[in-house]
């Protein structure tokens, strides 16, 4: 039981909160710009790489610089915005679909150029977990990840749920023309939304980084499982996303737990097949998500 | 002076032309509608006033200032707001919420604005933390046009606000323009129901085939035998007038 706990449950949450975290740009983006944005992996990476670099600055906690990271890829994205996507606003999705693909390719050359392909570390070593009641093993990173993954998406919240430009982006979500008859400035409401995506994403790619290692395909890897939690909560539904996400990374560990007999019901391996299976389970189910997104 | 002047304006979507020579003109305080048959280019007139086509001659005036293709972000700072026919309210948000993104524009304090709105549409007191889009449909009217009022607009424009709506609650939705109205708020309104718009307008338009045919008092087009075999059945049907209500006295901020 202490072994479900330690070995599925903990790194399950902890995967779940960066799913979650990365999910909420996903489905803003979609929700408001309404594509899918297949550069969103890279730039959890490229908020991981400032971060690593500012620390070789400044020798300070990962988890300190994240303000300050989430400040500078707010800025590159916005950036990004404006050469990239800007010049596509009216056009069809599928267009913006494949700018994001080169992006997404753009964005990991220059990260392999900048900082080499090989992996790298926060903290190099293996940390000791801390143990409780001698038997439960949390390490203190996971507590960090977690507490502030829930810290991040209570802020979500709160910004879309009480702030003027989190409703108007909400507003735009539903109805970009409605919007913009209502006079809402959609061009802010854009901006607003590409800061709230890299913030997020910025946290996902340095949590991502502080649970294991740094590397220029991190933010690709997750990025499937990411797509798939924003599906499983409901495309644009900010809420959905970090249902979805923790559903998916709960789900994804506890599927190699030995629920029957001494084995792993499913090998390791085949972890990423969990979160592929959910969606298909969902999009047959129930295909507007569990929050009754968009269905397409 | 006319708060709002449509003068000799040809137009249309891209390079199709809809608008062929169309002028009208709303004066403070009254219920204009415009009629005609389908495809005759009424919601095109009414979206023209809003920059969503493009005019390739003739002017639009509010208040004497050219507003003639200014896109409607800009439009609706000047004080004109539309409430379109379908896809007016925004469904996830609550009715709250959706009468404060109304007032969007507005950098002061709302909160009287606010009040009023209830005033003027009571059942949407106790629906206020609701989804907009979980109402009725005749509810969901209420809430796209308390939207569109909440900047106190020089001119509202309603595109068939009665469309889709039973009976009933159609009766209901004229009733609440004619208080709108009475309210201070000039109106411009398209409608299929010619019968019941001409019952309250001021004056109308009938427009055929994206030009002016005929223009007069409302009371006036209810007797004319062209427009009554044209829209309201061959002019047979007795024409009644809604029941005046009282204004609720909602004063102009």
């Amino acid at each position: 039981m202490i072994d479900f706990i330690n070995f599925h449950l903990i790194p399950g949450l902890v995967l779940g909160s960066i799913y979650a975290l990365g999910a909420i740009g996903v489905t803003l983006t979609f929700g408001i710009l309404r594509f899918a944005n297949f550069a969103h992996g890279e730039i959890m990476t490229l908020g991981a790489y400032l971060t690593l670099t500012m620390m070789w600055l400044t020798g300070w906690h990962p988890l300190i610089l994240l303000p300050v990271t989430m400040v500078i890829l707010s800025l590159i994205v916005i950036g990004m915005d404006q050469a990239f996507f800007k010049p596509f606003r009216n056009s069809p999705a599928v267009t913006v679909v494949i700018a994001s693909f080169g992006l997404m390719l753009m964005i990991r050359s220059v990260t392999q150029f900048s900082w080499g392909a090989q992996l790298q570390a926060f903290v190099p070593g293996i940390q000791r977990p801390n143990v409780f009641f001698d038997a439960l093993r949390i390490s203190p990173k996971h507590i960090l990840i977690v507490i502030s993954a829930m810290v991040l998406m209570l802020v979500v919240h709160w910004v879309l749920a009480h702030t003027r430009i989190g409703k108007a982006m909400r507003a735009m979500s539903d109805s970009p023309e409605l919007a913009r008859l209502t006079g809402i400035n959609t061009e802010l409401v854009i901006k607003a939304t590409w800061i709230l995506g890299a913030c997020m994403a910025a946290a996902a790619g340095v949590f991502l980084a502080y649970d294991s290692h740094v590397s220029t395909m991190m933010g690709f890897q997750i990025l499937l499982p990411t797509f798939a939690a924003a599906i499983v909560g409901g495309i644009g539904r900010p809420y959905g996303a970090m249902a979805g996400g923790l559903l998916i990374g709960v789900t994804e560990e506890l599927s190699s737990y030995a629920w029957l007999g001494d084995g792993p019901l499913l090998e390791p391996g085949y972890k990423a097949g969990v979160s592929f299976a959910i969606m298909i389970g969902v999009l047959i189910w129930r295909p507007s998500g569990l929050f009754r997104g968009r269905v397409f | 002076m006319a708060i709002l002047e449509l003068e000799n304006i040809h137009g249309g979507y891209g390079q199709t032309e809809i608008l062929h020579d169309i002028s009208m003109r709303v004066e403070p305080g009254e219920i204009v509608v415009i009629i005609g048959p389908n495809g005759a280019g009424k919601s095109t007139a009414m979206k023209s006033v809003f920059g969503l086509l493009n005019l390739t001659s003739g002017r639009i005036l509010l208040d004497d200032v050219d507003i003639t293709n200014t896109p409607p972000e800009k439009v609706v700072r000047q004080g004109v707001c539309y409430v379109p026919q379908t896809g007016n309210i925004f469904p996830n948000l609550s009715v709250h919420e959706n009468l404060e993104m109304g007032a969007y524009v507005r950098q002061d304090d709302f909160s009287g604005r606010l009040d009023e709105i209830y005033e003027l549409f009571p059942p949407l007191v106790e629906k206020r933390n609701l989804p907009a889009g979980t109402l009725s449909g005749g509810q969901r009217q209420m809430v796209a046009m308390g939207k569109a009022l909440m900047l106190d607009p020089k001119i509202l424009l309603l595109d068939e606000p009665s469309a889709g709506l039973s009976p009933k609650y159609r009766g209901e939705i004229f009733k609440v323009v004619r208080d709108i109205n009475e309210a201070g708020t000039p109106i411009l309104m398209v409608e299929q129901n010619a019968k019941q718009a001409l019952g309250i307008a001021d004056r109308a338009y009938i427009l055929v085939d994206g030009k002016n045919r005929l223009d007069d008092t409302g009371k006036n087009l209810l007797a004319n035998k062209e427009v009554a075999e044209m829209f309201l059945g061959g002019g047979k049907t007795e024409v009644k007038k809604p029941a005046v209500r009282k204004a609720r006295g909602t004063p102009k901020t």
